[in-house]
């Protein structure tokens, strides 16, 4: 099966919770946003209250957790935001 | 334009960078930090940002902003990094040639800039630390 590369970016809380500000995945094919979250609350007790992530970032803007990954894409939970 | 920075905010001197001779009003807003926050005592705040996207969603906001306010000049800075009490974390300016699109478009900005722009806070208490906004 077809693979594709993600670079996964954790900001804030999330790089606390995980340890790292970048990962690079190898996914299958097909893989959706919302499956590396489960991955991530799967490994991390931390996110076991959020059953999806808060927001997610696709290269850089706002999408859907339901977006079908391509390779090379750019991928970010977003916590809660707190500009300002 | 970038509308993030690592050093202290300049305000008068993004006053300075806004207005023109057509312009009879500005409005600046600047966010502080505050000694307390939900009851608790805050000492400082870490500001950590995806930078990025947080400077493309700011020059979204602003271009909207603009849209609805087209005789408005509008400028943006957030602060990044370690902040202390007093400290200005945000400063927005606004000018028009009356006074009504400065205050309209500058409450627009601050109020979309919170919600969306990928900006987080870490403050920081005697009692510990913690993430704004995430419930643990």
């Amino acid at each position: 099966m077809r693979r594709v590369k993600v670079r996964l970016l954790c900001f804030a809380v999330l790089r606390d919770i995980t340890g790292r500000a970048e990962t690079e995945l190898e996914l299958a094919d097909g893989t959706r946003a919302r499956d590396v979250w489960q991955s991530l609350r799967a490994q991390h007790g931390q996110l076991a209250a959020y059953e999806l992530p808060p927001m997610t970032a696709i290269n850089e803007s706002y999408a859907s957790p339901d977006q079908l990954l391509r390779d090379g894409d750019e991928l970010a939970f977003i916590p809660p935001v707190a500009g300002g | 334009m970038t509308h993030l920075t690592d050093s202290p905010i300049d305000a008068r001197a993004l006053v300075a960078q806004v207005m023109r001779r057509s312009d009879g009003a500005y409005v600046l807003f600047e966010g502080v930090i505050r000694n307390h926050h939900d009851g608790r005592a805050v000492e400082s705040i870490f500001y950590d940002a995806y930078r990025p996207m947080a400077e493309k969603e700011i020059a979204r906001i602003i271009d909207d902003v603009a849209r609805e306010f087209p005789h408005a000049a509008i400028a943006v800075v957030h602060r990044l990094g370690l902040l202390h009490v007093g400290d200005s974390s945000i400063a927005i300016v606004c000018s028009s040639p009356h006074r009504g699109e400065s205050f309209g478009a500058c409450r627009a900005l601050i109020d979309r800039i919170k919600q969306t722009v990928p900006i987080w806070k870490k403050e920081k208490g005697p009692d510990g630390e913690e993430w704004v906004g995430w419930q643990k």
